[in-house]
């Protein structure tokens, strides 16, 4: 039995760490054979960009090396794939291999196109990469006075990300003693707040406490960066002197240059989480067009239950449990306060007082997450 | 017979059934029709909101069996 992990991901390698565990004896025997293919040799904790940002970590504390970080059973490339061939269950490499597999599992994620909305490549600040992280920083630095506005693209990964990015904005210019001297605006998609009900009825009495400004229904169309305004779909328009951009997101161009799925997102069955009419072809992670936050924990989960699906069809013949939606989010409320977020597809999430020992436990989990990497945790 | 792209929106609170549509959207060319499910109380008012707000057009917007079932055209 081949299984062929691509990408080296939160998902892919949590996946791939657990089936060598739940698998060692099949592997050792030669059973199973578990290769994963990557992009990278490096494997980056993305949530913490959101720190480099506002200068609390720096970005070589991001990385490990991906091979560190695996089962010494895997069978580990850095050679991204090309092709997928899934008619004839074999994929092809940048460098011109051919990996023939039983069962494929596709972890490819996502990757930002800020370059979709004209103008925000150059107007706007972001940090979901980490020389935009380390260039916000610096720009927040510069910063003295005026409006700093935040807009939200969609889709985009991490969900909970714009309304931490509004907490940090005010704990940070308040540390600095100049939050009195800078407007933050804050302009979203749709008619409230925060797409999740709870989230926002939560975060609205704690933007009021910080004198943020709200726009709701904003789809950012356009940003003219020479007379520094960003304009909405919905014909209305802010003035800024700093723009902070959460970026629309895509999945990888090789699921859309091999036309597995509309914008780079795979159809994917929700509860067994194969890819529509493969089923012996699962997806995970930003990779699926499930309705479903794009992040590190939706990853984590699903991985869990792949794993586990996959380890049964070989030692029992057949999958054992479905995926419920489960999506567990840190909610940074600030540089010293934390909630979090857990729902999954028929229970919303019931927000808490955001506390320290919660905050401290994010920061603890940005240690931890390694160990949650390696399917450990 | 529908020849509407379904955007399956049920049971699902983040992204949630109207940020799910704009991603759709998005995809979609002028003159598409796209018929959005959802299982959110809220959806029957807020999804007509934004659609008029932006421009778009309603076609049908119903509650069957606790689901609504909105159709947008894409006007622009």
């Amino acid at each position: 039995m081949r299984i062929l992990v691509v990408g080296g991901g939160t998902g892919g390698t949590i996946l791939a760490n657990n089936l060598a565990r739940r698998l060692s004896a099949e592997i050792r025997a030669r059973k199973v054979r578990l290769t994963m293919l990557s992009a990278s040799d490096k494997h980056m904790y993305q949530p913490g960009l959101l720190y480099v940002a506002f200068g609390q970590m720096t970005p070589d504390q991001l990385y490990r090396d991906q091979a560190s970080l695996l089962e010494s059973s895997i069978d580990f490339h850095v050679d991204p794939v090309e092709q997928f061939q899934l008619d004839q269950k074999k994929v092809i490499t940048k460098s011109g291999k051919v990996h023939e597999y039983d069962i494929l599992v596709i972890a490819t994620g996502s990757r930002i196109v800020p370059e979709e909305v004209p103008g925000l490549v150059e107007g706007a600040e972001t940090f979901y990469t980490e020389a935009s992280a380390v260039k916000m920083f610096k720009r927040l630095r510069e910063l003295e006075e005026g409006t700093v506005a935040v807009v939200v693209g969609v889709p985009h990964k991490c969900p909970i990300a714009p309304v931490e990015l509004i907490f940090s904005l005010h704990d940070y210019f308040k540390a600095r003693g100049i939050r009195d001297k800078i407007k933050i605006k804050y302009h979203y998609p749709i008619g409230r707040i925060h797409t999740i009900k709870e989230v926002a009825i939560w975060a609205k009495p704690e933007f009021d406490r910080m004198g943020i400004e709200y726009e709701t229904l904003f789809n950012v169309k356009e940003v003219d960066v020479k007379n520094k305004v960003v304009k909405s779909e919905e014909g209305t328009e802010t003035h800024y002197d700093l723009l902070i951009a959460i970026p629309p997101h895509r999945g990888m161009e090789v699921i859309e240059k091999n036309n597995l799925g509309e914008g780079g997102w795979i159809p994917t069955d929700r509860y067994k989480l194969t890819m529509n009419g493969h089923d012996n072809v699962y997806v995970l992670g930003d990779t699926t067009n499930l309705p479903v936050s794009k992040t590190g924990s939706a990853a984590h989960f699903e991985a869990e239950v792949i794993a586990e699906n996959i380890s049964s069809i070989i030692k029992i013949g057949t999958p054992v449990r479905d995926y419920d939606g489960k999506v567990y989010c840190f909610v940074e409320a600030g540089h010293d306060r934390a909630t979090y977020a857990m729902f999954n597809y028929l229970n919303p999430p019931d927000l808490k007082p955001p506390s320290k020992p919660m905050h401290w436990f994010k920061m603890a989990y940005n240690q931890m997450y390694w160990t949650s990497v390696r399917g450990l945790l | 017979m529908s020849d509407s792209k379904i955007v399956d929106a049920r049971d699902t609170f983040c992204p949630g059934p109207l940020m799910e549509l704009i991603t759709h959207m998005k995809q979609s060319n002028v003159g598409d029709t796209l018929e959005l499910l959802s299982t959110d109380e809220g959806s029957g008012a807020d999804v007509p909101e934004w659609v008029n707000k932006v421009g778009h057009e309603i076609i049908s917007n119903e509650k069957i069996d606790g689901v609504w079932h909105i159709k947008i055209r894409k006007a622009k």
